[in-house]
């Protein structure tokens, strides 16, 4: 444990890897303004909510920072026009998750003039309710720009029932990206605006912004803007060492507080909320200076890149125009990574756009990526387990995965690996661990999902099964009634009496 | 343009199979050097044959199981187990010894239990346990440490000896032989004599047993090293010398003419070597952290309690064995908590 400089004692978290960063590659030069290509594909959902309905025609002509769909709650992220265009209309386009997926998205046809909107604030913010706050950054397209797209106003909304403390992850732990920091160096005081908007929307008194420890010249910078805007003084930066996952949210509320999250529980339980720091800045733009979000920093970096930078990309670009404002690839670059080198995704193809959670593109070379020839089998030497920050049993996870024993695994606590790639990145046997958790946890859904089906089908079928037993009941009863009028002899009789007469006075 | 499809992580791996066992082998020069020095060229040779007799049965394994033979052998853990049980061998123990031994080992103890990864018991002491049980004075003829021997066989002579199991002319086994310091203390303690008696015997040098607490100490020290290499983790060697010393100090304290110090448990026989090398095998070891050093502790008490009450002067071979088969039973006590979980 150890007391950072802010006077908020530290907590830890077990596990985790010292990693080298990587950082200062792509940290050089500020961040360029990339090129507005000829062709934008915004994705529609891009978020983790659901998809928005279009607000546009083909052929009609937007301005930047145009809502293109529409939001009609909390879950669903419009999407904004990242310049201004004519909508082409919509199109399949290559996603990134799951591989060789696509996704529909509108593509713009830039006009090259880059017309704007006019800026929409939420004036007077200081003294607005939190109502307002966070319908203005619905409407804005707020999403969580660290890499998840978690819709920001429903992360906000809700009675949380005393939210204290809004944490700002400024801990960008995975090795090579440089975004959050560059971002921090450059717009400090957005970020201290960002998060006193963020702040003033949960009603949360204090504001926590974690920056890793080596990042000295961000600490400075967050510090000098802080002095200048806060002026109730909620805000405080905190350094936490830099330990592979720490910018997990679990793991830095950790860090930060001593408390876990509830397995079955949000942060919001513990009165926290998290969000990252590119979020804040983005709220800042949409609240103070009336921006939606059409553009972010990116980082192209890596072995595979030539010249290393992080960018200011409008969204909808793709990747490949970004590489090749970045030099291009070398010879060798075989693999291309979106996000980080622990946890990112390899993608297929660098036709897939950028999204709000695009933080880095990072090229690598055959020889930085080889895992060589076929894994062994798992020796049990429990280095996973010493790394693992979930406190999970890594290796007895595995074995209950690869043979298909999803129970137990279910019982290990499959569903709390966060997938940081800890585990496998120790393992000397080389054995891809995390792809087999995300294999288990997709059976364990389905099963579930199929046990909830096969519960529904059997609720239904027994209801039909009731209702049928209820008709045959009636039925039943009808019948015994008419038997039982037959069987009383007098009415029997005269009722046949009744009808001898009436053919009677027929044949008359 | 195109790119490869592949999980996370993407980086190249911190470390290998092979390369922690070679790392292990390196942990092992020095004490084997120590050995040398102490009780000559037999070392050297029981060494070559149990790697060779290794490998051997290795192959012979891989090949019947149809599995890729080249990957399995560059996973040097055959010959890891092949020096384990070597160190353990008189230095003239006979060549089929070493035979024998890696037929229990690799044979059984690990192929027939499906190979790397999958057995439940060591196979280096499987392997010590069978001959021990079945060629129990083979096993005994220990040479003298070589401050105290008339000379010590040298290369040819020693080669005669484990090969053809004749001894150089005019030289007998009880000449230059001696009994292990837990062979003296063990029946010395039987014809009643004190401690203090029994270590008047040279043959027990300054703390452990001449020759033998310096091999011990060179265990240790390369077993540091594999630690802050973080080859091994530091849970089995820390739980298990701990427990020897809690455990034989008061014994020790209250009756030093019985018992013997606990720097005596620790640097004679195998205690250390096992501490560091043999208990820590992961895959017949615990899964679990708090397991290890559950297992540790086992392995000092049982080892203890074999020393004291036992048929062998020496029990860490078997007290692994046992507690190999606690191991699975001790991880399902012993489960982390997982973050975000209640106890
Ligand atoms: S790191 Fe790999 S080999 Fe070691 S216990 Fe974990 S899964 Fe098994
Ligand atoms: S990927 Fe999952 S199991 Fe592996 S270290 Fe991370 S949390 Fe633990």
């Amino acid at each position: 444990m150890s007391t950072s400089t802010s006077g908020l004692r530290l907590h830890g978290f077990p596990g985790g890897l010292k990693m080298r960063h990587h950082k200062q590659v792509s940290c050089r030069q500020p961040p360029a303004v990339a090129e507005i290509p000829k062709r934008l594909y915004i994705p529609i959902g891009q978020h983790q909510g659901e998809v928005g309905t279009l607000r546009v025609e083909p052929g009609e002509r937007v301005l930047r920072g145009q809502a293109l769909t529409a939001s009609e709650d909390d879950f669903v992220v419009p999407a904004h026009a990242s310049t201004s265009g004519k909508v082409a209309g919509v199109v399949e386009w290559p996603a990134s998750w799951p591989p060789g997926s696509s996704r529909r998205c509108i593509e713009l046809i830039s006009d090259g003039c880059d017309e704007s909107i006019e800026p929409q604030p939420l004036p007077d913010w200081q003294s607005r309710d939190s109502e307002a706050i966070i319908n203005h950054l619905r409407a804005g397209g707020l999403a969580g720009l660290g890499g998840a797209m978690f819709p920001t106003a429903a992360k906000l909304r809700g009675d949380w029932g005393g939210l204290d403390t809004l944490i700002l992850n400024g801990a960008e732990c995975e090795p090579w990206i440089s975004c959050d920091e560059m971002l921090m160096r450059i717009r400090p005081e957005a970020i201290i605006n960002g998060a006193r908007i963020l702040a003033r929307a949960v009603s949360a008194g204090r504001v926590l912004i974690a920056i890793e420890d080596p990042m000295d010249e961000v600490g400075a910078a967050l510090e000098s803007a802080r002095r200048q805007m806060d002026s109730a003084n909620i805000v405080r930066i905190v350094r936490i060492p830099a330990i592979y996952p720490e910018g997990g949210e679990r793991q830095l509320i950790q860090t930060l507080t001593g408390l876990e999250v509830p397995h079955d529980g949000l942060p919001q339980d513990l009165g926290l909320v998290c969000h990252n720091v590119a979020t804040a800045a983005a709220a800042f733009d949409a609240v103070a200076r009336g921006w939606p979000l059409t553009e972010r920093l990116v980082t192209v970096t890596g072995p595979g890149i030539l010249e290393p930078r992080n960018f200011s990309a409008r969204i909808g670009t793709r990747i490949a125009e970004l590489v090749s404002q970045a030099g291009g690839y070398t010879d060798q670059a075989t693999r291309l990574v979106l996000g980080g080198p622990m946890s990112g995704i390899a993608l297929p193809s660098d036709d897939i756009p950028i999204t709000k959670g695009s933080n880095c593109i990072l090229a690598l070379e055959a020889d930085q990526v080889s895992r060589p020839h076929p894994t062994l089998p798992c020796i049990n030497c429990t280095e996973c387990v010493r790394v693992c920050p979930a406190g999970l049993l890594p290796q007895l996870l595995f074995k209950a995965v690869a043979a298909d024993h999803e129970d137990e695994a279910a019982e290990l606590n499959l569903f709390d690996c966060i997938e940081c790639g800890c585990c496998a990145q120790v393992c000397p046997s080389h054995i891809p661990l995390v792809d087999w958790y995300r294999h288990g946890k997709d059976r364990l859904r389905l099963k579930r999902l199929d046990q909830r089906r096969a519960a529904l089908a059997k609720r239904r079928f027994e209801a039909r099964q009731s209702r049928l037993e209820k008709a045959e009941a009636e039925r039943q009863a009808r019948r015994e009634r008419r038997r039982q009028k037959l069987a009383a002899p007098d009415q029997a009789k005269s009722e046949i009496q009744a009808a001898i007469e009436r053919a009677r006075g027929k044949k008359d | 343009m195109k790119f490869e499809l592949a999980g996370a992580p993407h980086l190249p791996p911190a470390q290998s199979v092979a390369g922690m066992m070679r790392q292990v082998l390196y942990a092992l020069v020095p004490a084997i050097a120590a050995h040398w020095w102490y009780f000559g060229w037999g070392i050297v040779f029981q060494i070559v044959l149990a790697v060779g007799f290794a490998l051997l049965f290795e192959a012979i394994m891989l090949r019947l199981r149809q599995q890729p033979v080249k990957m399995f052998l560059g996973d040097f853990s055959a010959v890891v187990t092949g020096v384990l049980f070597a160190l353990c061998m008189p230095p003239l123990a006979p060549w089929w010894i070493a035979a024998i031994g890696m037929l229990f080992a690799i044979v059984i103890a690990k192929h027939l239990y499906g190979g790397l990864g999958f057995n439940l018991f060591n196979p280096a002491m499987v392997g010590f346990a069978a001959v021990i049980i079945a060629f129990p004075i083979d096993l005994s003829n220990w040479l003298a440490p070589r401050p105290l021997s008339p000379g010590l066989p040298g290369l040819a002579e020693t080669a005669r000896a484990i090969l053809a199991g004749q001894l150089p002319p005019g030289l007998s086994w009880d000449a230059i032989s001696q009994a292990t310091p837990l062979d003296a203390l063990r029946t010395g303690v039987q014809d009643n004599l004190t401690v203090t008696e029994i270590r008047r015997d040279p043959v027990f040098g300054n703390f452990g047993g001449l020759g033998w607490e310096w091999i011990a100490s060179w265990y240790a020290i390369g077993g540091l090293w594999l630690i802050y290499k973080r080859v091994i983790s530091w849970h089995v060697p820390v739980a298990t010398l701990v427990t020897v010393i809690v455990l034989s100090t008061p014994l020790w304290l209250l009756g030093p003419d019985t018992n013997p110090s606990p720097p005596q448990h620790i640097f004679s026989g195998a205690l250390v070597l096992a501490a560091f090398f043999i208990a820590t095998d992961p895959v017949s070891g615990c899964s679990t952290l708090r397991g290890k050093l559950i297992f540790g502790a086992g392995v000092a008490v049982l080892t203890l309690a074999i020393r004291r009450f036992g048929g062998y002067p020496d029990g860490v071979a078997f007290a692994i064995l046992l507690m190999n088969m606690a191991a699975p039973l001790i991880d399902r006590y012993t489960r982390p908590r997982t973050y975000g979980h209640r106890r």
